[in-house]
């Protein structure tokens, strides 16, 4: 058992942040959702919302 | 305990609940496929000017419910239970929270008969897209939403999976690349769903009466974040499963996981933010965010396509030559097994997606070559270039590599099985490229009659894009058949097929578990890290190892370079300059 957590330290240390992040689904998630959010969805409907509205 | 069995012919691992979640949803996700082929195929009827088969309101039901039924349903079906084979079998981990995936499936279930429902009763055909301020039935919204949460429960207990597999160290080193990939699926498809509730709960209380008004450019640009979104979850999805086939027909590995992955890191950022290429002629939304969206961040996205249209093929090449086919450029290639549907599916999926769908999406994603197709049959031809051969053909190939490992039947007419790919291949290519052709000429995307009879301001097409529509409709009927054959051979091994193991019934065939004498609770052994060092340090080093592939993608390269500049052409004829 002690030889198992001694193996996982030192493949930890091996590997690079670069991995590590991309090891990380949850980082991902976030990435591929803030992303689209604010180029897409959060600019697009400002675009939209400030179109003045025309008089009646 | 987790009950696990092994497939004696693949050495997979099959968790019990998980086991039983993909064949339900695959099985679901065929008899929507079933329900759209037979739309499509009185679509086909109506848009070929020579037969013309049904009224203007029963051709926009029927193109409603096909719409909705292959863009979605039979897709998403279908992903749920890749999420789940690449997370639980491709990890030989237990599924996280069985009963949350069977809850989300019977949302699926249950909000695609709602929506389907609300179509045929007649007062909801507006189309896939359902721009406000056309009014559907609030169950056709409902059941949208219904589906949508299902879906997300999915994607969720695909993401609880990777955190068991994690916890439980099911597999050293990073998960493998098609598990990777389907993450990336997975990841799209909680942007698209969310995109969708904010965008379709909103419809939903409108259509009740709650809300008084949506509007209508608003309503364009959130749901395209869903309508187009969810186009891109198959994207991640099927190139996944073009490295999975690539693995297990021909033992390919990846020529660089590093590289395959950073691919997959470039969909993660970019590829939602096409969704902007279908505001393109918008008003009201800026030139800054339309060319950001597409002519940026969309190309960046494109990018990774073609690297993974590269170092699939490359990889494919490279097994090919270790086993001694390295005469000329191509022997790889010709001696492939052509015969085997696993493969030529998936082969006719790639070429078809990089060809057809690629090419022709670039050019939809260019501010200004995009309006001289905009909103004409060239935008259903690329469609169906990727949807369809691209996403469609692959989850056939991959249901036929699964008939007998998942669902332990031998596969029935295996003479028919070799012609399906090329069938619906044919027929779904003549499709795409017909109606490109046709847009290309003006011929209009939705209108029934293309000839507009009767209309006060009617418009005389040239008689090539009558002809050109005729073509496309022969197509579509061969696509048809192929789609047909398709489904008999599957559905008729799931019944008929010679059983592979004696716990496999027909009841088995659609979800209902093996006995418990088919598993063992005996854990499986750790999957161990692949050996991406090695293999990689194998590539690389003798420069061209893969030079059919290279060549195969200057052609790419140049049809692409040749296709876009021919559209300029076009574009300076739209307007001459004096």
């Amino acid at each position: 058992m002690a030889d198992d957590n001694n193996t996982d330290e030192r493949d930890d240390e091996k590997i690079s942040p670069w991995q590590q992040i991309i090891d990380n689904p949850f980082l991902l998630l976030f990435i591929g959702v803030a992303m689209p959010t604010v180029f897409y969805t959060l600019w697009g409907v400002m675009e939209v919302a400030t179109i003045p509205i025309a008089p009646y | 305990m987790a009950l696990f069995r092994q497939c004696p012919d693949t050495g997979l691992f099959f968790h019990k609940e998980a086991e039983n979640l993909m064949k339900a949803n695959a099985v679901a996700g065929v008899v929507c496929l079933l329900i759209a082929g037979t739309l499509a195929l009185l679509v086909v009827l109506t848009r070929w000017p020579a037969v013309h088969l049904l009224p203007a309101d029963t051709f926009y039901m029927v193109l409603t419910a096909h719409g909705i039924c292959a863009l979605i349903f039979w897709v998403i079906l279908f992903e749920i239970a890749i999420l789940y084979f690449a997370g639980s079998t491709l990890l030989r981990s237990r599924l996280a929270t069985p009963r949350w995936a069977c809850a989300g499936f019977v949302l699926m279930v249950v909000g695609a008969i709602m929506t389907l429902a609300a179509v045929f009763g007649g007062n909801s055909s507006v189309m896939m897209t359902s721009y406000v301020p056309m009014r559907a039935d609030p169950s056709f919204y409902l059941g949208l939403i219904l589906f949508a949460v299902g879906a997300l429960i999915g994607c969720f207990v695909y993401l609880g999976t990777l955190v068991v597999a994690k916890n439980e160290k099911t597999y050293e080193g990073s998960v493998p690349l098609v598990t990777f990939g389907a993450t990336v699926a997975a990841i799209i498809a909680v942007f698209t769903i969310a995109s969708g509730a904010e965008i379709l709960i909103p419809t939903y209380l409108w259509s009740i009466g709650y809300i008084s008004h949506i509007d209508p450019a608003m309503y364009r640009v959130i749901w395209w974040a869903l309508g187009h979104s969810s186009q891109q979850i198959n994207v991640a999805a099927h190139v996944a499963v073009w490295y999975l086939i690539a693995g297990v027909v021909f033992g390919a590995r990846p020529m660089s996981e590093k590289v395959s992955r950073a691919a997959y890191l470039l969909y993660i950022f970019f590829l939602q933010l096409a969704s902007a290429h279908h505001l393109m002629t918008d008003p009201g939304i800026s030139s800054e965010w339309k060319i950001f969206n597409t002519s940026y961040a969309m190309y960046l996205a494109v990018l990774a396509s073609m690297i993974h249209g590269l170092t699939v093929p490359g990889a494919i090449e490279v097994a090919q030559r270790k086993k001694g086919l390295t005469n000329g450029a191509f022997e790889w290639l010709r001696k492939a097994p052509w015969g085997n549907p696993v493969f030529s599916g998936m082969f006719i999926s790639l070429v078809g997606f990089g060809f057809l769908g690629g090419i022709s999406g670039v050019v939809m994603g260019t501010e200004q070559i995009s309006i001289i197709i905009h909103n004409t049959i060239y935008v259903p031809g690329h469609f169906h270039a990727t949807v369809v051969i691209g996403t469609t053909m692959a989850w056939m190939a991959l249901t036929f590599l699964l008939i007998p490992v998942l669902f332990r039947r031998k596969m029935i007419l295996p003479q028919f099985a070799k012609l399906q790919p090329y069938i619906f291949g044919l027929g779904m290519s003549m499709v795409a490229v017909f109606h490109m052709a046709a847009g290309t000429l003006g011929v209009a995307r939705r209108h029934w009659d293309m000839g507009f009879a009767g209309n006060p301001l009617g418009f005389e097409y040239p008689a090539t894009a009558y002809l050109l529509m005729g073509i496309a409709g022969i197509g579509g009927v061969i696509a048809v058949t192929g789609g047909a054959l398709f489904v008999i051979i599957t559905v008729g091994s799931l019944i008929f097929g010679e059983k592979l193991q004696p716990e496999a019934g027909l009841l088995q065939s659609f979800g209902v578990p093996l006995a418990d004498s088919a598993y063992s609770d005996e854990k499986p052994a750790r999957l161990p890290m692949a050996p991406a060092e090695a293999v990689e340090a194998d590539h690389g080093e003798a420069g061209f190892e893969a030079p059919g592939t290279f060549i195969l993608a200057m052609v790419l390269l140049v049809s692409f370079v040749i296709y876009y500049f021919i559209n300029w052409k076009y574009l300076s004829e739209v307007w001459g300059l004096a």
